[in-house]
């Protein structure tokens, strides 16, 4: 799997190479800056891109952009950004074309290899993978609205991971239970939420990212 | 009112306490040509003020004679109360006449009145007597009742006399030949309807008259109040200095402040975390050979240790200078606070561009603040930031947080009001809070973008 690493921090541009050559992904072109980001990106059109948020020249959020900018021009180009800091702005930002393919996590999950190099093969296959705190943010913010106020604890942990972009099976091992169970409480939650139930991971996780986002 | 220190209400500017010349106001002055008919009202409306200014005239005479006999009878050793209190009320009368020339005048007048100590009665007496501001109230007290007569009893006679004569034909035919035969002086009796018809262009004119002169006078007036009320150049830059003294005082004492929460936290925080760090990472390199299995537990606890690390760091950096704000400036940064919350905030913000970045942190933390303090206490459905900086906004970045709470917020509750008030006093910015109890609560900030 082809893929383009852009951060700025050399010793972590080269930790990123070498997990990711671990795992057996080609690193194709790895970059320190905005404008080579978006230059690498256009060429290689990469099966995934791992991106830091901040780069040069200007370290404000020049990497976002270039991912956003490439995406406008590739549509599902699949991205995983990483960032020291998570904004639910960004997430937002991120999300609205609704194209899927994107993943957005803090750089210390990086540590948890193996679930990290999982982030990076879901979002090359199109799947949409937020961090825990980004979700943990958009639940507390809809701590009291009504619909959300009805979900038993054990949906709304269902919820909280489902945001985060995982599959049934995923949930099912995480809370121990089984696969048909996390499929009845998701078919609660969009019940009591109101959504409209999708077979497809992908179509699921935005809706309920949509919903909360609202 | 009980004694000379009692607040005034309101002050005319928030800005004259800085020290700093006064905003300029946005409408006024009243534009002479638009329409005859606003023009009129503008007219009535002067007309009334002009019937209340003419009283005002005769109190400034009365005011006068207080205060001269009651700083008369200190000299004799008596009267202290009396002459606080004549202070006192000199004061708010001539703040009511601030509050009117700003009005009418086009900017608003400031105070020029230094802060009077704490103290016994003597000393507050002696501050009074040493304020050349009070010595100029008393000059505009006299001149004021001189004056008064000509600015706004003057286009109150003008107007009568108009409406007298244009009535006069009706007068005639209405009362007993005796009375009012004599409108123009003994000499010219007016007794038939037709000769009293005379008046009537009379009227016209003297009506023409006053509808020319009241703008002037009314100006004319203003200008008075202004000279001599408003701080003189070097009562304002006194005032200029006090207050900079004050804020940088308080500038340097928040800042020492916050580098020593900073030091202490990455102290207690992530200097520990990487010292213990350092040492399983240490041990874990020992027992690779002998015990494979407790190093991975350590190299586990390490990889653990780090995370905890990075997210103190981040709450930290975040609280010195929020990383979304250098990346989006103030319009992004507010937005994600309003994202962040868990209450409905709308955020408007019109600004040109990015700002100072000096002005974009207070204004970012200014706002974070109040939000949280909407947050905490308000128990509010919605929320509304504006935050404005435009041409003509006059060179301040304007800044409102409401709330549709329970309100009741004040600088006294410690609801971090004062710390946004240190804040932005650094930048020569204020902070006015309207929240009665029950809500609705408005916070408004203001900040210039250039300052001295």
């Amino acid at each position: 799997m082809r893929v383009v690493v852009a951060e700025d921090l050399a010793l972590l541009r080269e930790g990123l190479i070498r997990i990711l050559d671990a795992y057996g992904f080609d690193v194709v072109e790895a970059v320190d800056n905005g404008p080579s980001l978006a230059r690498a990106l256009d060429t290689h059109r990469p099966d995934v891109a791992v991106l830091d948020v901040r780069l040069p020249p200007t370290f404000t959020d020049e990497g976002l952009r270039a991912a956003i900018d490439a995406r406008t021009r590739t549509p599902g180009l699949p991205v995983l950004m990483l960032s020291q800091y998570v904004e639910q702005l960004y997430a937002r930002e991120l999300l609205s074309d609704r194209a899927g393919a994107v993943g957005y996590l803090l750089k210390d999950r990086v540590s948890r290899v193996d679930q990290f190099i999982d982030a990076v093969r879901r979002v090359a296959a199109g799947a949409t993978v937020m961090d825990p705190e980004v979700i943990a943010s958009l639940l507390a913010r809809h701590e009291n609205d009504e619909p959300l106020k009805t979900l038993t604890p054990r949906e709304h942990e269902v919820l909280s991971l489902m945001a985060e972009g995982r599959s049934n099976a995923a949930i099912a091992a995480r809370m121990f239970v089984t696969e048909k169970a996390v499929s009845k409480h998701s078919n609660s939650i969009f019940g009591k939420l109101g959504l409209q139930q999708s077979e497809e991971d992908n179509r699921r996780v935005l809706a309920v990212l949509a919903y909360l986002q609202a | 009112m009980t004694a000379a220190d009692a607040p005034p209400d309101p002050p005319p500017d928030p800005r004259a306490a800085l020290g700093l010349p006064p905003a300029p106001v946005r409408g006024l002055p009243p534009a002479p040509a638009r329409g005859f008919r606003a023009g009129l009202v503008l007219r009535m409306e002067l007309l009334g003020w002009s019937l209340v200014l003419l009283l005002a005239s005769a109190a400034a005479f009365a005011l006068l004679m207080l205060w001269g006999m009651a700083a008369g009878l200190v000299l004799m050793g008596a009267g202290l109360p009396v002459t606080l209190l004549a202070t006192a009320l000199v004061r708010r009368f001539a703040d009511r006449h601030r509050g009117w020339a700003g009005r009418w005048g086009g900017e608003p007048v400031a105070r020029p009145y230094l802060p009077i100590p704490a103290g016994n009665w003597l000393t507050r007496l002696r501050a009074i007597l040493s304020d050349p501001a009070t010595w100029r109230d008393c000059a505009w007290l006299a001149v004021d009742s001189v004056a008064g007569w000509f600015t706004a009893g003057g286009p109150f006679l003008v107007f009568a006399a108009g409406l007298f004569s244009l009535s006069y034909p009706l007068v005639l035919a209405l009362t007993p030949p005796q009375v009012l035969r004599t409108p123009l002086g003994p000499q010219w009796p007016l007794h038939t309807t037709a000769a009293s018809l005379v008046m009537v262009p009379l009227g016209l004119v003297c009506l023409a008259l006053w509808y020319v002169s009241a703008i002037p006078l009314a100006r004319l007036n203003a200008w008075v109040i202004r000279s001599l009320l408003a701080p003189t150049e070097q009562a304002r830059l006194r005032a200029r200095v006090a207050h900079l003294a004050t804020s940088r005082a308080e500038t340097v004492d928040t800042q020492a402040g916050e580098l020593r929460r900073i030091e202490r936290d990455l102290h207690d925080g992530a200097q520990a975390r990487l010292a213990s760090l350092g040492m399983s990472l240490g041990l874990a390199e020992q027992l690779l050979a002998q015990n494979p299995q407790a190093a991975a537990r350590l190299l586990s606890e390490a990889r653990e240790s780090t995370s905890t690390a990075l997210a103190e760091l981040r709450d930290l950096v975040r609280g010195i200078h929020p990383p979304v704000l250098a990346d989006r400036g103030l319009d992004g940064a507010i937005q994600a606070l309003a994202l962040a919350g868990p209450v409905p905030t709308t955020v408007t913000v019109r600004i040109p561009g990015r700002l100072p970045a000096a002005v974009e942190s207070a204004a970012y933390f200014a706002v974070a603040e109040a939000l949280a303090n909407a947050l905490k206490h308000a128990d509010a459905h919605h929320i509304t930031i504006s935050v404005e900086h435009t041409p003509d906004s006059g060179g301040l970045l304007r800044i409102a947080v409401s709330d549709d709470g329970r309100g009741g917020a004040s600088f006294g509750g410690g609801t971090g009001l004062r710390g946004i008030e240190r804040r932005l006093g650094a930048f020569d910015g204020t902070v006015s809070v309207d929240s009665p109890v029950g809500g609705p609560t408005d916070v408004r900030m203001s900040l210039p973008c250039v300052w001295s």
